[in-house]
């Protein structure tokens, strides 16, 4: 049933076109950073001034670059889509009666938007190394310490930092998840997650709220670039990932909880 | 539209009339040599559901049923739009939870038995609906793959078949939004068979389809109920119905009017007679000086409740006053007239 959701997913004309603008941001900032001769140094986002030095800096831009809008967004898409089109479609009511287990079908739309998460991210990752190899020289890897890395140990840093990024989003789809059980209007699902996404963006950049922000999805979420230390910090990269899996196990549960009781009407 | 005014035996069946007790031709029939026994099938109704009742908020839209649907038969559900009958068959597929009361599929109860009842079940419920993107067997492949019986072995054999036997191998290949709603329905209807059934719960199964489709459902259902399947059916089209079932029920704003055989629904209701003179007034007049009730259609002819009068006592009647007669039917009412004297408002939108 997993290989089908996937394939039902990927075949999808829509998540096609996201995967295929997500691969494109960073080839299109490379292309603007090659041919406008390199940004200021000290400007624009992390790493891309580090870019024009080594190409394969590129993934990490393109990731830096995606992280806070175009990556949640596809995330709200596809999550929101998970239980309310079904509906919206009413296939919903015909898996049921197949019958296929509310369980199972649930676990099956998790494991589905989480692959996709990590798809999404390793599309960028891939985009952005193909166009910084292309465009760019390679060499060593500089770290945020200042030393240098072989080339080697610093891809399979950044193999990491990517990882990470796509398990940051997790959190985000489970809340995704379960809005998506609360309607039949996957659109309504899709606005709702995105909001959640901005307002938990705004609560994190309000200095005034600071009491709440460990309790933010978001809020370490920039701890990948700890992996670009010469000595790792792990400190924020575990608080991330303990956050997001409270944040699966408080919203998978609530999510089970509406549509394991859920009237299917649609 | 009928005018006649036959159908008072069964309008007394009406719940709201207690002090009449219920004619016991509305009691559903029991196939005679069916018992209760483990050997198959192990279940004398194939759906069974007792004081079935579901609330949304204020509104009560099923209200106590007691459906029985016999193992084998071929069952209408009728009722004017509105009436609760998807509501109920949400139920019956554990789709809702009822508010109260249990549901009985096959012998077992649902949702508790859902994994073992489901699986023998194939319905149409308030439409087809598939994945527009995906061609008619990959929205196959997919609900077959979602079962916990699921296999991949012979996937690829039971779509075609199940495609077959709706006529629909010819335009498979093309994507569902492609689809015709008439194509759309046998695919849904293909969906339904896929897997060997002992129960196929069918909602409007002929919605759109063209006349010679709709040939065809009714010689499918007829080949699945010789096979054993007990289908249960809901339609508007009485016609249909009347040729096809073996048992039918009537809902009404939640409640069950009425269930029992075809039969048994035939024979509750009273033959009129038909006859058409060359004097309509004349006519009238004699046979009501003969104690006769009659009321004249708008095509002039005479409806008449024979009683226990014979017609050709009524023919010599109206001879010996000099009325010519052209013609005289004696008819039995039809499904329609049974269905509209049970309802009241026809096809009306009840709630």
């Amino acid at each position: 049933m997993l290989r089908n959701e996937l394939s039902l997913m990927f075949r999808r004309r829509r998540l096609q076109v996201l995967l295929f603008v997500l691969g494109l941001v960073p080839i299109a900032i490379m292309l603007a950073v090659r041919f406008s001769g390199g940004p200021d140094r000290g400007e624009g986002p992390a790493f891309l001034n580090q870019v024009t030095n080594n190409g394969v800096f590129a993934t990490l831009a393109a990731l830096t670059v995606t992280l806070p809008i175009f990556l949640p967004m596809a995330v709200a898409v596809v999550a929101g889509d998970t239980v309310s089109g079904e509906a919206n479609l009413g296939t919903l009511r015909y898996l049921l009666i197949r019958p296929i287990g509310r369980v199972r079908l649930l676990a099956t739309k998790a494991t589905a938007t989480a692959v996709f998460c990590l798809a999404a991210t390793l599309v960028v990752a891939v985009g952005g190394l193909l166009a910084g190899v292309v465009l760019f020289p390679v060499g060593r890897i500089t770290t945020l310490s200042g030393d240098t890395l072989a080339l080697s140990t610093g891809v399979v840093r950044i193999a990491g930092a990517a990882l990470l990024i796509g398990l940051s989003l997790l959190g985000l789809a489970a809340i995704g998840l379960f809005i998506s059980t609360l309607t039949d209007v996957p659109v309504g699902a899709m606005a709702g997650t995105l909001g959640v996404f901005i307002l938990t963006g705004v609560l994190e950049a309000l200095p005034q709220v600071r009491a709440i922000h460990p309790w933010l999805f978001v809020h370490d979420w920039a701890s990948y670039g700890d992996l670009l230390r010469t000595n790792v910090r792990w400190a924020s990269i575990n608080h991330n990932l303990v956050r997001q899996g409270i944040y699966i196990l408080v919203f998978g549960s609530a999510a089970w909880a509406r549509f394991t009781t859920k009237d299917v009407l649609a | 539209m009928s005018e006649h005014q036959n159908a008072t035996v069964l309008l007394e069946a009406r719940p709201g009339a207690p002090e009449s007790p219920a004619p016991a031709a509305l009691e559903p029939s029991l196939p005679a040599t069916t018992q209760r026994s483990p050997t198959p099938p192990s279940y004398v109704w194939a759906i069974e559901t007792r004081g079935l009742t579901k609330r949304f908020g204020q509104a009560t839209v099923v209200d106590g049923l007691d459906l029985r649907v016999p193992a084998g038969s071929v069952f209408g559900f009728l009722g004017p739009n509105g009436s609760g009958k998807t509501t109920t068959i949400r139920m019956l597929l554990g789709l809702i939870s009822p508010s109260a009361g249990e549901v009985h599929l096959l012998g077992e109860p649902i949702p508790a038995a859902n994994g073992r009842v489901l699986p023998r079940v194939g319905a149409l419920v308030e439409g087809p609906a598939f994945y527009p993107w995906l061609s008619g067997p990959q929205n196959l492949a997919r609900f077959d793959a979602a079962g916990s019986d699921s296999r991949r072995v012979g996937r690829n054999e039971r779509i075609a078949d199940a495609l077959a036997r709706v006529g629909l191998t010819a335009a498979a290949d093309k994507k569902v939004k492609a689809y015709s709603l008439g194509m759309r329905q046998r695919l849904g209807l293909a969906n339904a068979l896929l897997h060997p059934c002992e129960l196929l719960i069918l909602d409007e199964p002929t919605n759109g389809m063209d006349p010679q489709g709709t040939r065809e459902i009714r010689h499918l259902i007829r080949d699945l109920a010789e096979n054993g399947t007990t289908v249960c059916l809901s339609s508007h089209l009485l016609a249909e119905i009347e040729q096809v079932c073996t048992h039918v029920a009537v809902m009404r704003l939640g409640k069950l009017l009425a269930q029992s055989s075809l039969q048994e629904l035939r024979a509750t209701t009273v033959e009129r007679l038909r006859v058409i003179t060359t004097d309509t007034e004349l006519a009238r007049a004699t046979l009501h000086a003969y104690g006769v009730v009659v009321t004249i259609a708008d095509d002039g002819a005479l409806n008449i409740d024979p009683g226990e009068h014979s017609p050709e006592e009524l023919n010599r009647v109206l001879v010996t006053a000099g009325v010519g007669v052209r013609r005289l039917v004696l008819e039995s009412p039809t499904l329609e007239d049974t269905f509209v004297a049970l309802t009241g408002e026809g096809f009306d939108v009840a709630q």
